[in-house]
Parts: structure tokens; C-alpha cells; sequence
């Protein structure tokens, strides 16, 4: 059977690629990791890849901002590429500083097909902390995400961030988000309700974890479903009965199963 | 506009460059996070009363760049747009009562600035010339009645540093007054030529120690004596003149040699010849490395030993493809100096360890130990330039989780140790374990080799003045006047870089040998490679610097940070500079490697350095130390025993050294790597404290890494023999209870003493020399007893302080950091309790060992009954306690250590969300002993341990041979019942109670 292929983006400070190469090639793809400059030099393209990923990390240090320095060098290196990538229907996600990435060079929420532009931002927590620690997170139903297809309990994954907290622009782009169901995952309790700190770990408006695009097929998270593929990653596998695969891995299965069906050529 | 900031904009008088600066704050309404933390310590820690605090960042542009394009810069690149404005001509600065402005000194890393002109200069497509660059400071605007004192101690106790940063105080007026000179921020391009000294040897001994002394070199001396003579060898003189050279040593020979020949890197202590008394009887001791550290190894011998002792870390064999790598260091006085700063550059610089071994490791985990004053230490008694305990604390933590965090290399163990003898000199070890495959490429990954004409690449970092003599300046000690020019700030993002550019020339075969840059810089890791084909020759001239001005001895020791030396061989140069190209990693040939037998350094073509392999390296003449011990007597307790033990528990559960530490865990990643197997924080709800991390680096494979650690300086004050042998236990013991093999346990030893040398100055010398000598007996007694072998270790001397004219010591304090593996990272255990009606047993026998517990501490004493070793009965339990959890028999386990058995069971208990109900009249015991004995005495080699009760018979039937009970069982409920050997209950407690004494002592 043919594997789709998975361009996993390294810049400097990146260090979450060899966790989202492992989830990738658990589920069943074939995964390179390629530095931005040699996508910049075109010595290599993105054209032969269905899914690219912006993984985990601190490019640049989180200097200036976080993720800031690396879309920056995106829009200025790489942009018409990632847009091509996009209008071929293909799939991008982002985890954390690949989340960053994504809103800071506007690729989300990508309202009417535009990519441009920044209407949304990840910044400090409201603790003033980088923390490490597991949320609940609860899936919208009604999103059109293709990553998120099919997962219908709670997750439980790990956050490790210190620039985590979602916030917009005003009012009408939250609007739009919420109404578009563009919100694809919440911070929530046990139980599955919004429950603040330490529940909701940064703060971000609406509880917001992680949005896609209208497409679906766009999308970023703070939390690392990376980080829960198998069993023993769970903080309480002595503990509890649970199944081999960790809940994170079905965000990569869906990618690959949706690249395999609507994008790999016959 | 106000005067002083009609334009943001200034020129440079000499140059004509513009000067732009930018500053960024956050939007009315949006949370300054940075801002409401400061304040929080502001208020909590300086108590200083301040209404609110507001911050902007200040990015001060020297660059020919016009307005419109500044103006793109502020807007595009500095600016967050959803929470953030800017302002390129005029201030953002207002409504404050003071503002502070903070930032690095000229010359000081500023990592932020670096980044912040590749951001420029792919937002503009412009490259930046050599002059050109971007200095960041911050502004604090800070609101309340805060007088200029006041400001000054925000400034000094908790904004800036001095050694590395300025500070700024105005108010309101003054701030809009002043006039703009932001050259100020930048490094002034001195003209002065490079120059080579000459030093006369040819002088009493007194001008010689004054040489010594003086010139930071550490030589003590018979040393000294030992270069001049070289220096009078007429075969020498006739080899020099050939080159060009006089016969007197230049400086850049002269600091080699005391860089080469310094304790940090020859360990010249650990390697003397020691006359010993103890207890009237004497003894000669060659070398305590020998005769303890290494001989244990050898006895050991262990068919898993890879590589131990001879190369940056030690190596060990981990499954059939791969090997682990370990490597634990100390970073003590740049931490005391620059908590941040130290900290960050003890861990990048202990990545390159593993990074440096063999052929080179990819980095898998980091454990960092530390050891503090109390943060409750009163600030009317700290002595001036001493950074109080809590600042050193927050400063060290930060420092680590930038430098872990940022390389991407998860945090997964480590201790905290407070006691007022660190309060001058706070001990900071940072460790890093790596994996490498066996093999690469057909060569074998440990084994370093360099042919003659191999190209002497170094890649990374540029250098600067940064970090000079740090190799030298840890045998000094501290004092209220140091002036350190060896604190540095490390760069975790251009490490990280080329970390990942290494390992693709790694696994492509590009390079023959690796090694880092630490102590000594070049002149140590070129000397060193020069070691295995015999000679080379240098042209510093080469050598990539941070700014013009430095002599040709400041390149070559200069420990600026993130750089490794390489050999590479000449067919592979052009692809090994691709590599580095394509990562934005600098490598620059500086020179060949030879086999002269000669180290030849050049400067623009004149020899600077010529001295024999011979002399650098096996030059220097054994020590001769004399060490004499005598026990110390401690008043012994005698208090009844209380009625209830409640108290104590509480007690010793919010003590400093026991509490929870998930303050400082959570913000250190654990996750990353994917690797997480058993984590630093457990149970019910996260929050319990595992006893030893696991992680599973090769996602295909059954097997997992295990790592923890020992330490309890306590101990030490009665007898480091015992201190020793304890600590070897407790981290072994610690590896056990999660699951690893008792049969693959290495250890590394970190060993942090006052100065060891007798002297007029230093009238107890032979005493502590002697602690030093029992550590290291011990050391054997446990290494080889439990059957673990040491395979790499530090020691860091002279943890002194000077106040006026007295000296204060650390206590001895040895850390030892232990990896070990597990068979199948599925079988492995934690410490809380899972099922209710599960049997507690306690396996070991507990003696009446009060002596250094905390027990006694939380009374006030140290009493003199340490806990001894009886290794034959622990590595017997180990083996059976190891069968049981591969069995599957064990639901939970935890080793018994701070507080004894009653902390062990507690912590379980709580950890797990269920009660217990324990019997003290069943715990196997030495003789008679009360009840606060048994349940607090720190007796090694013991766990609490549950078991499902239809696992009863198997289970026993596996420890059978070995000390045990049954005593108690897991409640339902939340209850924590103790009962005495009367049958009385002697506590009582709801484990939520517990859980929260214990965790809010440090809940910040």
C-alpha cells in the first residue's frame, strides 16, 4: 500500500520532530524531516509531500516571540509554497511552537482563504510559568477537522509551554471562529467541563486549545498528541487498564488515513 | 514629543551609523504576565510594596537602516498585533513613579539581539554588516510609593545582575530628560594590535607564586619550578630558536600549561600521594582514583563497561545496537556569581559531554541537583555581593529550564538539598545522558581516532573573552571581592543547531574524532586530540571572535560556550562545511593535526606556542598531601519519646529537603522526546515524588533507561565513610524500586569538598582531606558491594568562601547520580498505592540509625548514630525485590529514605489517594527499638511495598531469604493510622492533611 509522506520542518530549536516523526510513522506514513533552508534553497520542495508539520520546540529561542522568527522566515522564504500546499488540498499541522508558527504567519484561522494574515496570537500564560503538565481536552463535534475525526472521549495529553494562551484580535474574529466551528479542541476537567487554572492551562480565551481553518484540513494545537502514542506514556499507565495505542495517535492515523484516500494518486 | 525624544533616532559620532531604538509593551488591557511576576516577587520576596509593575522591551538597532524600513522592523517583526504596540520615535514609557531599565553589559551574549537581526535580515533581504547589530534591554515601570532605595534593591536583589547587566534608575522627570547615548550599549571596537608577551621565569619563588597568583594561573610551586626548568633545557631553548622563540615562555604558553595542568582538568587532589592517619595507625594512600574509585570499577567488572574514565563521559552498553552515554558536572561558582547565567552554561556545557564522547551521542535526558541556603534565609545576615538563597534558587531553575527546555533534552530527575552551609556557595550539578548506536557506519562509536593530516575543525560559537580562566578559577575560592570574568551566558538555541548538524555528519561518517570545548577551551580539547596522533599545528588567526581586540592566549583558552573542536579528514571537508551551511552552523579549519609530538600554535604565521606533547601532558609531578581523622562527636538525643507522632511527621513532611518540589518540576519538560516512561511526578493526581525517572529512548524496544540519584550531606558531618556508602545505596535503591536491574547499574560520583590542601590559610586541611579519604573508602565499600561500577565522575575543591578574614567551608557533599536498565519498560513500578486492601509490607531491617535524619534536624540535631551499609544483605534484596516487579508481583514501591519509613508509607499513601494502616510492632528491627526510631531512622537498604493480597504467597515466596514483614494494609477510606508497638495509636491522619503539609512548603 502506498504511504503518504510526511514533510516534518526543522529550523533551528526545533526539538519535538523526532516525537511527531515517531506518531507519524506509528500510524503509517513515510516521514522525512527537512530543514527550512533546504526548502528555502529549493533543493528540496514541498510538492513531494501530502502532510507537512510544524513540530514542537523553540525555534530561535522563542526570542522575540514565540514562533515569530520562524514565520517570519516562512513568509519571506516559503510562503508561496505553503500556499500551493494548501489550495492542493492538502494537510498542514502545527503542535505547540508549530501552533505559534501557523498563527503568526496567519495560516490560521485562514477565514476566506486567507493565509496572510494574523488575527489571532499565542502569548505569555496567565502564570507567568512554562509548565508541564497533562489537560483534558474535549473534542468539538462539529468541527470539520480532519485530524480530530471520530475521537468522541476526553483526551488526555501533555502541554508544555510557556506562550500557550489563545487570544484574538476582537470580538467578531472569536465570533467567526466559534460560528464557523473552526474550534476544534477545549481545555476542560475530569468531567468535561471548563474549569479554569490549572485545568485550562495558559488562560487562552474560550478554553481554546487548538483551531483548524474552514478547510479542516489546516490545523494547530497547543497540547502534543505526539507525546501520547502508547500506553506507557500516560502519567497513570500503573494505574489504570488502558488500551496499547495512546488517544494522541488517532490525530495522526486520521491525517494519514485522509492522504492515503483523498490525496495520494491512485 | 518631549525634549530628548523628538526621534528615537541617533547617530553615531565616529561612524555615522544610525541608532534606532524600538520599544514594545503590551495593549491597555491585555495581561503582562513577566510584569504581574515580577511584582509577585517584588512583594513577596523583597517585601518592597508596589502597586503595579509593567514592562517593555527595548530592541536598540545599530544598523544603516531608513525610517520606512525601521518602521516595517517595529511593525512586522518586534510587534505582536493582537497584544501589543510599538514605537520606533518616541517613548512608551508613562505613568510610572520609576521606571528601571535593564540589560547586558556590552560584550555579554545577548541571545535575543542575535536572533532578532536574522529576523531583520530576512525581513528585509539585507545581510548586516560586522559593526552592525541589535542590543535588547527591558523596561520595568514600576507604580507606588518607591523611594530610590527601594529601586535600587529591585534593581540589585532581583532585576539585574551586575556582573552581566547594567541597570538604569529614573523617574518620571528624569526619564523624559535624559539625554540618549545608546552607543553605550554597544562593544567599543578597540584598535589595539593582538600582542604575545614574554614572561621571566628567571625569578625568586616568591616573584614566582606572585606570577601565579596574579596572572589567575593556579600553578602552585613545584609547578612553577617545573616550567622554568623546562624553559632552561637546552635541547628546548635550540628547538625554539628554530621557530623563532625566545627562552622565556610567552603567555600563551604559559596559560596552557596552567589551563592543562589545572586541578579541574588533571585533578591533581584525587590523584596525590597522601600520607593518612586515622585513629593513630598510618597509611599510605597512592592516588584515592586508584585505589577506590577506579579499583571499584575493576572488581566490579562488569561485561557491559563500554568506555569508563578516559573520555568525556563514561559509556556503558544499553541493548544489542546500543550504548548510553552519562556524564554529571558541577558548575558551582558561576552559579554563586550569575545564578541564570550559571546555570544555563553548566547545562548546555554538560550536553557537549555526551555530545564529546566517541564518535558523539544524541542527547536523551537531563538531571540537574542542587543544593541551596534556605530561601527563608534573613537578609540582614547575608554578607555583601552574596546573592541571597531564594534569588540563587530562582535564578539556577530558570537557568536550567532555558538550557533543558530549549535544547529540547527532557528534565527527568533531580534533588534539591537545603542547608545554611550553602548559603555562600551554592553547589550546582547538571547531568546529561545520551545514546549512541554501537556501530556507525562499521566503526565503533566510543573509540576516538585522529590520523596525522586530519583538518582541526571547530564548529559552533565564536569566541570572545568571555569564560577565560574558568578551568583555573574553580581552584580559587570565592570571596566578597571576586571579579569574575568566567561567568557566561549560554546560547541553548546555537548549541541546539549544532547538535543536530553533528549528528548528520555523525551518521555520515564526516569527522574522525569529536571532543568539546569546556575548561580550557582550545588549547584543552586541541591538546587533548593531539593526544592520539601526536602533535599539530594551529593557526589562531583563524579563529572566528565575537569582536576584534582579543591576544592570541585569550583564543586559546577562552571558554566561550557551544563549541566543539573536530578532526576531520581532508576528503570530507567540503561535505562536512555543507552540512554546517545548511544548519547555520559556523565551522572554521584552524589548523592540522601532526605527528610532531609537538603542540605548534601560530599567529599570522609567527609561533606563538611551541612546546613537547610530552611536557603539556605528562609534565606535572605527583602531590604529596597529608590527611589525619579523627570522629566527630555530636550530643546525642535524649528526648522521650512524644505520644503522638503526628507532629513529627507533619514536621518533617514540610521540611525544605523533603517537600514537594512540583514548583520547580513543572516547569521543566519531562515529555519531550516522546521517550516518558515513568515520570518525576506520579499517582492519583500527578503529584507524587517517583523515586527514579524511566524512559524508553528506542520506541520499538522493550527496554528503558533508568536514572536517579543520591545525596545527603547530613550524613557526611557525622562520618563520609558512611555518607558515601548511604548515598551509593539510596541512588542504586532508587533505581531498584521503579524497576531497573540491579545486575546494570552504573554510577558517576560528583564529589564538592571544602579545599583539601593543609596550609597556613587553611589550618583543617588535613581533616577534610581525610573526609575525602573515607568518602572514597566508602565509595568501594558500596560500589563493589552492590556490585555497581563507577563510570565517570567530577570533583570540584576549594567550595569556599571568604568573609573578611574567616573561611567558610561546604560540608563534604557527594553526589551520585546512577543509570541503570530495565529489562521491559512495561513491567515497571511506582511509589503510589493502587487498590485498596492491598498488603504493605516493609522489606529490610530498620536499625536504630537517627544519626543525621530528619527526625533529629526538625529538633535540631544531628545525633551520631549514621546509618551503615550491610551491602551483602542489599544486593541480596535487590536481586529478589527485581524477580517480583519483572513477576509482576508489586503494585507499588518506594524506597525509604528522608524520614524513614514513616515518610515512605505517607508518601505512598497520599500519593495513591487511599489510606493506610500500618503496625509498627511488626517491622523487623535491630533489638529494641521506640517507635520514633522505627518509623523515622533512616536505615538504608529498606521499602514500602504493596501487593495484591492474592499476590501474597508469590509473592513471599520470592523474597524469601531476605528481611521482611507484612505491616499493614491500604484502607479504603483516607485515613493514615500508625500503631504503636503498645498497641496505641501513635498517628493518626488524614492523608490529605499530609499531602497538603507537604506541599506547601514551596508552592510559589
Amino acid at each position: 500500500m502506498n504511504k503518504p509522506k510526511v514533510c516534518v520542518l526543522l529550523a533551528a530549536g526545533i526539538n519535538r520532530d523526532y516525537d511527531a516523526v515517531c506518531a507519524f510513522e506509528r500510524a503509517g506514513a513515510q516521514v522525512e524531516r527537512v530543514h527550512v533552508n533546504t526548502l528555502a534553497s529549493c533543493e528540496k520542495t514541498l510538492k513531494e509531500y501530502q502532510i507537512l508539520m510544524f513540530p514542537g520546540g523553540f525555534s530561535f529561542g522563542d526570542d522575540i516571540a514565540s514562533g515569530k522568527v520562524l514565520a517570519n522566515k516562512l513568509k519571506y522564504k516559503l510562503l508561496d509554497q505553503i500556499l500551493e500546499f494548501i489550495s492542493d488540498g492538502k494537510l498542514i499541522f502545527g503542535v505547540c511552537n508549530g501552533f505559534q508558527v501557523m498563527v503568526k504567519l496567519g495560516l490560521l484561522p485562514g477565514f476566506d482563504g486567507d493565509y496572510r494574515s494574523q488575527l489571532t496570537t499565542l502569548t505569555f500564560n496567565d502564570s507567568g510559568k512554562f509548565e508541564d503538565r497533562w489537560v483534558y481536552l474535549r473534542v468539538n463535534p462539529n468541527s470539520d477537522c480532519i485530524f480530530t475525526r471520530e475521537i468522541d472521549d476526553l483526551l488526555y495529553v501533555p502541554v508544555c509551554h510557556g506562550e500557550g494562551k489563545f487570544v484574538v484580535k476582537n470580538e467578531e474574529t472569536l465570533n467567526r471562529i466559534c460560528s464557523n466551528q473552526q474550534i476544534v479542541v477545549q481545555y476542560v476537567d475530569a468531567e468535561g467541563s471548563f474549569a479554569g487554572y490549572p485545568f485550562n492551562p495558559n488562560g487562552s480565551v474560550n478554553n481554546i486549545a487548538g483551531i483548524c481553518d474552514e478547510t479542516g484540513r489546516v490545523f494547530g494545537m497547543m497540547p502534543h498528541p505526539e507525546d501520547f502514542v502508547r500506553r506507557t506514556h500516560y502519567p497513570r499507565w500503573t494505574r489504570e487498564d488502558l488500551p496499547e495505542s495512546g488517544s494522541g495517535l488517532k490525530f495522526f492515523i486520521n491525517a494519514v488515513e485522509y492522504a492515503r484516500k483523498n490525496i495520494l494518486p491512485d | 514629543m518631549r525634549e530628548g525624544h523628538a526621534k528615537l533616532m541617533f547617530f553615531n559620532q565616529q561612524t555615522s551609523q544610525p541608532i534606532w531604538r524600538v520599544e514594545v509593551g503590551f495593549k491597555p488591557g491585555v495581561v503582562d504576565a513577566l510584569g504581574e511576576s515580577v511584582k509577585k516577587s517584588i512583594v513577596e520576596d523583597l517585601r518592597i510594596d508596589v502597586d503595579s509593575v509593567k514592562t517593555v522591551d527595548v530592541y536598540t538597532i545599530k544598523a544603516a537602516l531608513d525610517e520606512v524600513r525601521v518602521k516595517r522592523v517595529a511593525t512586522e517583526l518586534l510587534t505582536d498585533p493582537i497584544t501589543q504596540i510599538s514605537s520606533y520615535d518616541g517613548t512608551l514609557a508613562k505613568d510610572f513613579s520609576k521606571v528601571i531599565e535593564v540589560g547586558y553589559k556590552p560584550g555579554v551574549t545577548d541571545n535575543v539581539g542575535r536572533t532578532t537581526v536574522e529576523g531583520i535580515e530576512d525581513l528585509l533581504n539585507i545581510k548586516f554588516k560586522e559593526d552592525e547589530s541589535v542590543h535588547t534591554s527591558r523596561l520595568y515601570l514600576i507604580n507606588g510609593q518607591v523611594g530610590e532605595g527601594d529601586a535600587k534593591r529591585i534593581s540589585t536583589g532581583l532585576l539585574a545582575n551586575p556582573i552581566t547587566e547594567y541597570y538604569l534608575i529614573l523617574d518620571e522627570r528624569s526619564w523624559f530628560a535624559r539625554k540618549r547615548d545608546d552607543e553605550k550599549y554597544f562593544m567599543a571596537t578597540g584598535e589595539r594590535e593582538p600582542i604575545v608577551t614574554e614572561v621571566d621565569l628567571n625569578v625568586d619563588n616568591e616573584e614566582l607564586m606572585r606570577i601565579s597568583t596574579e596572572g589567575v594561573l593556579s600553578l602552585n610551586l613545584e609547578e612553577m619550578q617545573k616550567i622554568r626548568s623546562y624553559f632552561k633545557d637546552p635541547k628546548i631553548l635550540e628547538e625554539r630558536k628554530r621557530v623563532g622563540l625566545g627562552d622565556k615562555p610567552t603567555d600563551v604558553e604559559l596559560e596552557m600549561l596552567a589551563q592543562t595542568w589545572s586541578e579541574h582538568c588533571k585533578h591533581k587532589i584525587f590523584n596525590a600521594l597522601i600520607d593518612y592517619e586515622e585513629n593513630g595507625k598510618k597509611e599510605k594512600i597512592d592516588s584515592l582514583f586508584n585505589s577506590y574509585i577506579k579499583k571499584a570499577t575493576e572488581d566490579v567488572d562488569k561485561d557491559w563497561l563500554v568506555s569508563v574514565f578516559d573520555d568525556n563521559a563514561g559509556v556503558i552498553g544499553f541493548n544489542e545496537d546500543y550504548n548510553l552515554v552519562f556524564k554529571v558536572e558541577t558548575h558551582n561558582h558561576p552559579s554563586a556569581l550569575d545564578p541564570y547565567g550559571g546555570a544555563l552554561t553548566g547545562i548546555v556545557g554538560v550536553n557537549r559531554d555526551p555530545m564529546g564522547t566517541g564518535l558523539g551521542a544524541n542527547l536523551i535526558f537531563n538531571t540537574d541537583i542542587f543544593c541551596f541556603g534556605p530561601p527563608d534565609f534573613p537578609y540582614e545576615k547575608l554578607p555583601q555581593k552574596v546573592l541571597h538563597p531564594k534569588r540563587i534558587f530562582k535564578g539556577v531553575r530558570k537557568g536550567v529550564e532555558h538550557g533543558g527546555n530549549k535544547m529540547g533534552i527532557p528534565t527527568i530527575n533531580g534533588a534539591i538539598v537545603f542547608d545554611e552551609a550553602y548559603v555562600y556557595n551554592p553547589l550546582v550539578y547538571c547531568g546529561t545522558g545520551g545514546m549512541m548506536p554501537k556501530e556507525i557506519l562499521g566503526r565503533e562509536s566510543h573509540v576516538k581516532m585522529v590520523e596525522p593530516g586530519d583538518l582541526i575543525v571547530m564548529v559552533g560559537g565564536k569566541i570572545g573573552k568571555d569564560g577565560i580562566h574558568g578551568a583555573t578559577f574553580s581552584s580559587v575560592k570565592l570571596e566578597e571581592t571576586t571579579s569574575p570574568t568566567a561567568v557566561q551566558i549560554g546560547a541553548p538555541i546555537v548549541q541546539k543547531k549544532m547538535m543536530d548538524a553533528l549528528l548528520e555528519a555523525r551518521d555520515r561518517g564526516l569527522y574522525n574524532a569529536i571532543t568539546d570545548n569546556g575548561a580550557g577551551g582550545l588549547s584543552s580539547s586541541v591538546g587533548e586530540m593531539s593526544e592520539f596522533c601526536g602533535g599539530c599545528v594551529v593557526d589562531l588567526e583563524k579563529v572566528p571572535t565575537k569582536y576584534p581586540g582579543l591576544d592570541p592566549w585569550e583564543l586559546w583558552v577562552s571558554e566561550s560556550q557551544e563549541r566543539m573542536t573536530l578532526a576531520v579528514p581532508l576528503d570530507d571537508i567540503d561535505e562536512f562545511m555543507k552540512v554546517c551551511e545548511k544548519w547555520d552552523v559556523e565551522a572554521t579549519v584552524i589548523g592540522e593535526f601532526r605527528s610532531s609530538e609537538k603542540i605548534d600554535v601560530k599567529y599570522e604565521n609567527k609561533t606563538v606556542l611551541y612546546l613537547n606533547m610530552d611536557f603539556v601532558h605528562r609534565g606535572l609531578s605527583q602531590l604529596k598531601l597529608r590527611a589525619s581523622w579523627k570522629r566527630r562527636e555530636f550530643k546525642s538525643p535524649d528526648f522521650s519519646q512524644p505520644a503522638d507522632l503526628l507532629p513529627d511527621l507533619k514536621n518533617i513532611l514540610s521540611s525544605l529537603n523533603v517537600c514537594s518540589k512540583e514548583w520547580v518540576i513543572r516547569q521543566y519538560d519531562h515529555e519531550v522526546q516522546g521517550a516518558s516512561v515513568v515520570k518525576p511526578l506520579v499517582g492519583k493526581v500527578n503529584d507524587g515524588p517517583s523515586d527514579a525517572a524511566v524512559i524508553k529512548p528506542l520506541p520499538d524496544k522493550g527496554e528503558g533507561v533508568v536514572v536517579s540519584n543520591g545525596i545527603n550531606p547530613k550524613f557526611g558531618e557525622i562520618d563520609t565513610y558512611w555518607m558515601a556508602a548511604s548515598v551509593i545505596d539510596e541512588a542504586v535503591r532508587n533505581c531498584v524500586a521503579v524497576g531497573a536491574n540491579p545486575d546494570h547499574i552504573a554510577i558517576l560520583d560528583n564529589f564538592c569538598w571544602g579545599n583539601p590542601i593543609l596550609s597556613e590559610d587553611n589550618p583543617d586541611g588535613d581533616f577534610k582531606l581525610a573526609q575525602l579519604v573515607r568518602a572514597t573508602q566508602g565509595c568501594y565499600y558500596a560500589a563493589v558491594g552492590l556490585g555497581v561500577p563507577f563510570i565517570s565522575g567530577k570533583d570540584s575543591f576549594h567550595n569556599e568562601y571568604q568573609v573578611e578574614d574567616k573561611t567558610i567551608s561546604i560540608p563534604p557533599t557527594l553526589l551520585i547520580s546512577a543509570m541503570g536498565v530495565i529489562e521491559d519498560t512495561k513491567k515497571a513500578v511506582t511509589m503510589d498505592v493502587k487498590r485498596k486492601g492491598n498488603l504493605v509490607y516493609i522489606l529490610g531491617l530498620t536499625g536504630n540509625e537517627l544519626g543525621g535524619s530528619h527526625y533529629l534536624m526538625t529538633k535540631n540535631l544531628v545525633g551520631n548514630s549514621v546509618p551503615k551499609l550491610n551491602a551483602e544483605a542489599a544486593k541480596k534484596l535487590y536481586g529478589s525485590l527485581h524477580k517480583a516487579i519483572m513477576e509482576g508481583l508489586v503494585s507499588s514501591c518506594h524506597d525509604c529514605s528522608e524520614g524513614g519509613l514513616g515518610l515512605a508509607a505517607a508518601e505512598s499513601s497520599f500519593a495513591g489517594g487511599l489510606g493506610m494502616e500500618l503496625n509498627l510492632s511488626n517491622v523487623p528491627m535491630e533489638g529494641s527499638l521506640r517507635d520514633d526510631e522505627i518509623l523515622f531512622s533512616e536505615t538504608n537498604s529498606r521499602f514500602i511495598v504493596t501487593v495484591l493480597p492474592e499476590k501474597k504467597a508469590d509473592f513471599e515466596r520470592m523474597l524469601k531469604g531476605n528481611v521482611f514483614a507484612q505491616i499493614g494494609k491500604v484502607r479504603a477510606d483516607d485515613d493514615f493510622k500508625v500503631i504503636g508497638k503498645d498497641g496505641k495509636l501513635v498517628i493518626d491522619a488524614n492523608i490529605y492533611n499530609l499531602k497538603e503539609a507537604w506541599q506547601r512548603t514551596l508552592d510559589w
